[in-house]
């Protein structure tokens, strides 16, 4: 049941968080530059561009989601284990989101950083 | 690149690796949660550790979300997992959890893959923004693709 209901858990933090972070992605390339922002007109007009948009509300319930069942798997395996293998696997998925998604120019240099990454996850579960 | 943006990059990398650690502290002192009792989950931000390890959470989150305004997602992500080299450490030195060769090899090969990453350009659509020491390979990438 151990093996059963880490892997579980982590499977649900990376669909929840690989949603999350496009959505994420999404909402702050459309707010734009942050620190150019807040120079411009302030912290309070920064957190109303970034709060009033629904992708960024959405976004973060996902990483909510992802955070709970993070603690879930956490309270079943060790932190070593878990924290790498959902936020590597999290990348994976996030290559092929960001491609599809987000329209991202996934270069030759970073598909060879995802399958290191993925051998890395892979010898990390061993 | 600026200065700036990789002081918020290492931020995005530090502050997730200690909220992490605090936040693994905290659920070994609440135990395992069985699926029958999943509202328990809520009631484990009580604890002072995994609380500390939620504000740490906030810091990479508000750290993360700048990065994501100047930098795409599938720049980031990698570019700050070399916070699991610093996990692994954290973990042996301060969980005393074991942490095998099997696993530290992993955590090379996730650092090599960091590497390749932040060679490359941060940003898809402002070539402005590229680092422009790796400019001209980003180019002969992009005529290939």
């Amino acid at each position: 049941m151990k093996h059963a209901y880490t892997w579980g858990a982590i499977l649900v933090v990376v669909l929840a968080s690989t949603t999350g972070d496009v959505l994420l992605s999404r909402a702050m390339k459309k707010v734009g530059d942050v620190g150019q922002l807040w120079r411009r007109s302030g912290l309070v007009t920064v957190a109303w561009h970034i709060l009033r948009r629904p992708s960024f509300m959405v976004g973060i319930f996902m990483m909510a989601v992802a955070f709970f069942s993070l603690l879930f798997a956490l309270s079943w395996a060790d932190v070593s284990l878990v924290a790498p293998a959902s936020a590597s696997l999290t990348f994976i998925a996030n290559a092929v989101a960001a491609k599809i998604f987000l329209h991202e120019r996934v270069d030759h240099r970073r598909w060879i950083a995802a399958l290191l990454v993925a051998a890395g996850v892979v010898l990390l579960a061993g | 690149m600026t200065f700036r943006k990789y002081l918020v990059l290492a931020g995005v990398t530090l502050f997730a690796a200690i909220g992490d650690t605090f936040l693994a502290r905290g659920m070994k002192q609440v135990g395992n949660v069985s699926l029958h009792n999943l509202p328990d989950l809520v009631f484990t931000i009580l604890d002072p550790w995994v609380a500390l390890g939620i504000l740490f959470l906030l810091l990479f989150f508000a750290a993360y979300m700048t990065a994501l305004s100047w930098a795409d997602l599938t720049y980031v992500l990698p570019a700050t997992s070399l916070g699991y080299v610093l996990l692994a450490l954290i973990a042996k030195f301060y969980l005393h959890e074991q942490v095998s060769p099997m696993r530290w090899l992993g955590i090379g090969l996730i650092s090599a893959g960091v590497g390749f990453v932040t060679q490359g350009p941060a940003l898809t659509r402002h070539p402005s923004h590229h680092d422009q020491k790796m400019e001209p390979e980003a180019v002969g990438t992009r005529a290939k693709s």
